[in-house]
């Protein structure tokens, strides 16, 4: 199975095996390192078994062969505990050390200030919120290159999965918190995301378009969204966030400004999230200021 | 019409219809056959008040089949729907409905009766014991997990069938997103189940503990004794949490309570901890009795004593502890922070150590054996390659920041039938296997049983294991479909095949309970196996009393030592039995808990009210009830005994052999 893993992401990449980002990058690394040495476990159990299997078959020994009564053997048991323990010590070292890779600013780009964009969903639709940019899209997102991103994810209703494979594992959008993803894209291109949670009817098509740009060209895109697009009323929001399936849609304002997201709505967490969020606290205030001075525009 | 509005089902589509009129016929056919053939009175004095927990346990056994079928069927439909892109056979609403069920029904209405049944089969016997410790607190547990499956299996005829996954995760569970009685039907069929597997837990508990036989130390329990034992201190711990979630959220579905809704306050996420809480040690709940099962059956056909008995007791009881450390690890994405997933990370990555250590054993056990590749041998063999290769996966989507990868996807999905088919699914069969002779005095056809065996390992193989890479690619689980574009169509066909390869598996099984029911011979001895604990030292198949003479332990594998080194089992005159009377108040009261289940689910309050009342008369009526159950007089032990044909005594032992 692992090795037919290897060989299918050998000749045409699976998303998640094909990064596109830091993130997706770390994920893939670890994949295929635990693959490796997980493949290595399965084929020591099969030729054990293999040989145990060959050697002691009863059409195989004599008719009078009385198998011995054998406890255990410390020594045996010793190595049997023992290496398992040391596989999961590595690996446990890898995967906390991921941990706090994944959940923090993308390595290589700690030193830029993030790119905050507003991941909200609705069945069966993905809203996004460039409350810097003033903009707000539904169902694609485009997103510079070489700039770390900041998703900030919440729902309008059940709770959903926002996953971007090729940059990156997916985080839940619940209607009571937000939740924040840490992203960035390393070179220009079309990606898939969804909704990888299930939410009911119309959650199979829930997906959305990603599209990586130059900073140039992002801004430029930004700028004809200025220029071309409606502004997003309330009214029109509330339509938008009626269950039902729409293609892609550009507004120019946030729905942000007269539907904020529950950010601080503290008293609906579990402790381990709090800790979470209170590292983020000061940053939101900052975005907050932002939007303000957005809603000008 | 709006009353009876609630009674219609909300997507009715030809096969639903196609159901309802069979579930009729059948139903009517059942009456009838019953009627004609004069056996509504065997039916009621054999089966429906029965304590037996021989009986119970088989009842526990045709449950668990059928229930099987039912869940089989939802899976076929799912592969079938899902085996090309943009395919038409289900819609959006049925597919969701049609997975919530299989995850329900496979978990709780087959998995969880399968290993009862084994439980009360064997766990009596094999502690030389005359019944479990609450013989009608047993008939009670079976009655309501019957009744809780049945109401259940109605909802997608009356209705409308649950449509937000077996997780039901809140607020799509809750009344705003799921508005037909499904969900209610979850809430209330999985509490009145869980009732009973409760009690089942608690009797289980107390049976192994204080029923024994003479000699029988802790250290001395057959392996499958001691993962019932463990399994059941879990159900202990584990269910309350469940009957909690589930009152909570029914009263948030019924009455407007908000625990789990989150427009006024109330946690989603709660609702998510309560579930895994309870659903990660369930899932040791299924998998320990099935190690305990593989245990025996290596240890019989290796002709081995099993290695690191010691071993094998401790690990099963690190995995039961760090199975309620883990549950967090369902929800790495839940924003938790890196502290918090590392912690998890690593109780998760914890456990493939105590397990690792099984496998080895197991393998271990073979090494030096003489190895007789029978049907549940060939189920236990291939069990350890392709359960390692579920446990390896595990591993893999413990280490959480890569499990943002494979979260909701068909990766996961590869992983946990991974290890529930081998684990769960390939021991209940190999038990099914082993212990039928023991029971129903035949054996399967071997010939059959071995077919079987290929066709749903090769099946299983074929149909789980290109999720692995499509999950990898980005196949979100639960798709009702997707798009050409994406390129999961041709692994997809290749599951299908691999379902359809199962279910023919499945059939093989019924085909062989027929065929060898009309053509395998009856005169098989009481040791068919030739195996090595004590359920194999009574007769077959086993009289009403297990046992006429209580044996004396002295090894965990006594009946062995008894065969090979002249242990002597039993010892001292045959003497008067003491047995429980049955009883049909655990069916009456289940069938009003059935009452109150189904007017709860359409919020009929007056019945439920007065079927609530009924419960509790039965209760009230128990409390008062002198019942002592009565004797098997030893005269009539021996008469019973010598209609066996041989009075099974130490020197008989060494007759018997293998008929393999």
């Amino acid at each position: 199975m692992m090795a037919l893993v290897l060989i299918l992401s050998g000749c045409e990449p699976l998303l998640v095996l094909d990064p596109k980002g830091p993130q997706a990058e770390r994920q893939a690394s670890d994949i295929m390192l635990s693959i490796g040495i997980m493949s290595f476990i399965v084929i020591v159990v099969m030729v054990i078994l293999a040989v145990i299997l060959f050697k002691y078959r009863a059409s195989k020994l004599p008719d009078d062969y009385e198998p011995p009564h054998i406890e255990g053997n410390h020594i045996v048991e010793a190595i049997c505990v023992g290496i398992p323990v040391l596989i999961v010590a590595y690996l446990s070292f890898v995967s906390v050390q991921s941990n706090y890779i994944v959940e923090s600013a993308p390595v290589g780009y700690e030193e830029q200030e993030p790119l905050v964009v507003y991941a909200s969903s609705s069945d069966w639709k993905w809203h996004f919120s460039y409350p810097e940019q003033g903009i707000e899209t539904v169902n694609y997102l485009y997103v510079p290159t070489d700039r770390p991103l900041e998703f900030k994810l919440y729902s309008y209703g059940p709770i959903t999965s926002f996953w971007i494979p090729q940059l990156g594992g997916q985080k839940y959008a619940m209607a009571d918190m937000v939740t924040t993803l840490h992203l960035a894209a390393d070179e220009p291109g079309e990606m898939m995301g969804r909704n990888a949670n299930f939410s009911g009817k119309g959650f199979a098509e829930n997906a959305f378009n990603v599209t990586a740009m130059s900073q140039a060209d992002f801004d430029e895109w930004v700028q004809e969204v200025h220029e071309t697009a409606e502004p997003l009323t309330e009214s029109e929001f509330q339509e938008l966030l009626e269950p039902g399936h729409l293609g892609q849609m550009t507004f120019t304002g946030t729905h942000l400004e007269f539907s904020p997201a529950p950010e601080h709505n503290h008293d609906s967490e579990t402790t381990e999230t709090e800790a979470d969020h209170s590292e983020h606290s000061s940053h939101d205030e900052s975005e907050t200021n932002e939007e303000t001075d957005h809603s000008g525009h | 019409m709006e009353f009876f509005q609630r009674f219609a089902i909300p997507h009715p589509s030809p096969a639903i219809y196609a159901s309802m009129v069979a579930i009729a016929l059948v139903s009517i056919g059942i009456v009838v056959g019953l009627t004609y053939f004069k056996k509504w009175g065997y039916l009621w004095r054999e089966w429906l008040t029965t304590v037996d927990h021989k009986k119970i346990g088989i009842m526990y056994l045709l449950s668990a089949l059928l229930m099987l079928f039912r869940g089989g069927a939802d899976a076929i439909m799912m592969r079938a729907q899902l085996a090309t892109p943009e395919a038409k056979l289900l819609d959006a609403q049925h597919y969701n409905e049609i997975f919530t069920t299989h995850g329900v029904v496979m978990i709780l209405f087959m998995a969880m009766p399968f290993i009862f049944a084994f439980m009360n089969l064997i766990v009596p016997l094999q502690i030389g014991a005359r019944d479990v410790a609450f013989p009608r607190l047993n008939a009670l547990s079976f009655w309501l997990f019957f009744v809780g499956a049945m109401l259940f299996n109605i909802s997608f005829v009356i209705g409308g069938s649950p449509d937000a996954g077996w997780t039901s995760y809140f607020p799509l569970a809750g009344n705003d997103f799921s508005t037909s009685v499904g969900t209610n039907y979850y809430m209330l069929a999985i509490q009145i189940s869980g009732i009973g597997s409760l009690m089942t837990g608690i009797n289980f508990c107390t049976t192994i503990l204080k029923m024994r036989a003479p000699g029988m130390t802790l250290m001395k329990m057959p392996m499958f004794t001691w993962s019932a034992f463990i399994a059941n201190v879990i159900v202990v711990f584990a269910f309350p949490v469940l009957t909690v979630a589930l009152i909570m959220g029914t009263a948030d579905r019924l009455f407007g309570a908000n625990f789990f809704t989150t427009s006024n306050g109330g946690m989603d996420m709660l609702w998510a901890n309560f579930f895994w809480v309870w659903g990660h040690p369930e899932v040791y709940i299924l998998i320990l009795p099935a190690f305990g099962l593989y245990s025996e059956i290596i240890s019989t056909f290796s002709g081995r004593n099993l290695y690191g008995y010691k071993s094998m007791v401790w690990s099963m009881v690190l995995i039961s502890l760090l199975s309620f450390l883990v549950w967090t690890h369902h929800f790495f994405t839940m924003g938790q922070g890196a502290l918090t997933n590392s912690i998890f990370s690593i109780t998760t990555m914890a456990i493939a150590v105590p397990t690792g250590v099984k496998i080895f054993n197991w393998l271990f056990t073979m090494w030096k054996g003489k190895i007789r590749f029978t049907t549940p041998m060939l189920y236990s063999v291939g069990f350890i390659p392709l359960f390692t290769i579920g446990g390896v996966t595990g591993v893999m989507l413990a280490m959480s920041a890569a499990d943002y990868q494979y979260h909701n996807t068909m990766f996961l999905v590869a992983h946990f039938h991974n290890t529930i088919i081998p684990g769960v699914v390939f021991a209940m069969l190999a038990g099914l296997t082993y212990y039928w002779p023991k029971f129903f005095g035949f054996m399967l056809n071997e010939k059959i049983g071995k077919t079987t065996f290929w066709f749903i390992a090769v099946g299983f193989v074929l149909a789980f294991f290109p999720m692995y890479i499509t999950g990898l690619d980005g196949q979100a689980r639960r798709m009702y479909t997707y798009s050409e574009s994406t390129g999961f169509g041709p692994l997809n066909m290749l599951s299908f095949f691999g379902g359809a390869l199962m279910a023919i598996a499945f059939l093989l099984i019924v085909y062989n309970i027929w065929y060898s029911f009309k053509n395998s011979p009856r005169d098989i001895g009481s040791d068919p196996w030739d195996a090595r604990s004590l359920e194999w030292a009574t007769h077959t198949p086993v009289p009403e009393y297990n046992f006429a003479r209580l044996p004396q332990i002295s090894s965990s594998q006594a009946f062995w030592d008894s065969k090979k080194n002249g242990h002597v089992l039993f010892k001292g005159e045959i003497e008067d039995i003491h047995m429980p009377n049955n009883s049909g108040v655990p069916f009456v009261m289940s069938c009003i808990f059935f009452v109150a289940g189904f007017s709860f689910v359409f919020a009929l309050w007056v019945p439920a009210v007065i079927a609530l009342i009924g419960v509790f008369v039965c209760m009230t009526l128990r409390s008062f009830e002198q019942d002592h159950g009565y004797h098997i007089h030893a005269k009539e032990v021996k008469e019973t005994e010598a209609k066996y044909g041989e009075v099974l005594n130490n020197e008989d032992r060494s007759r018997a052999t293998s008929r393999v």
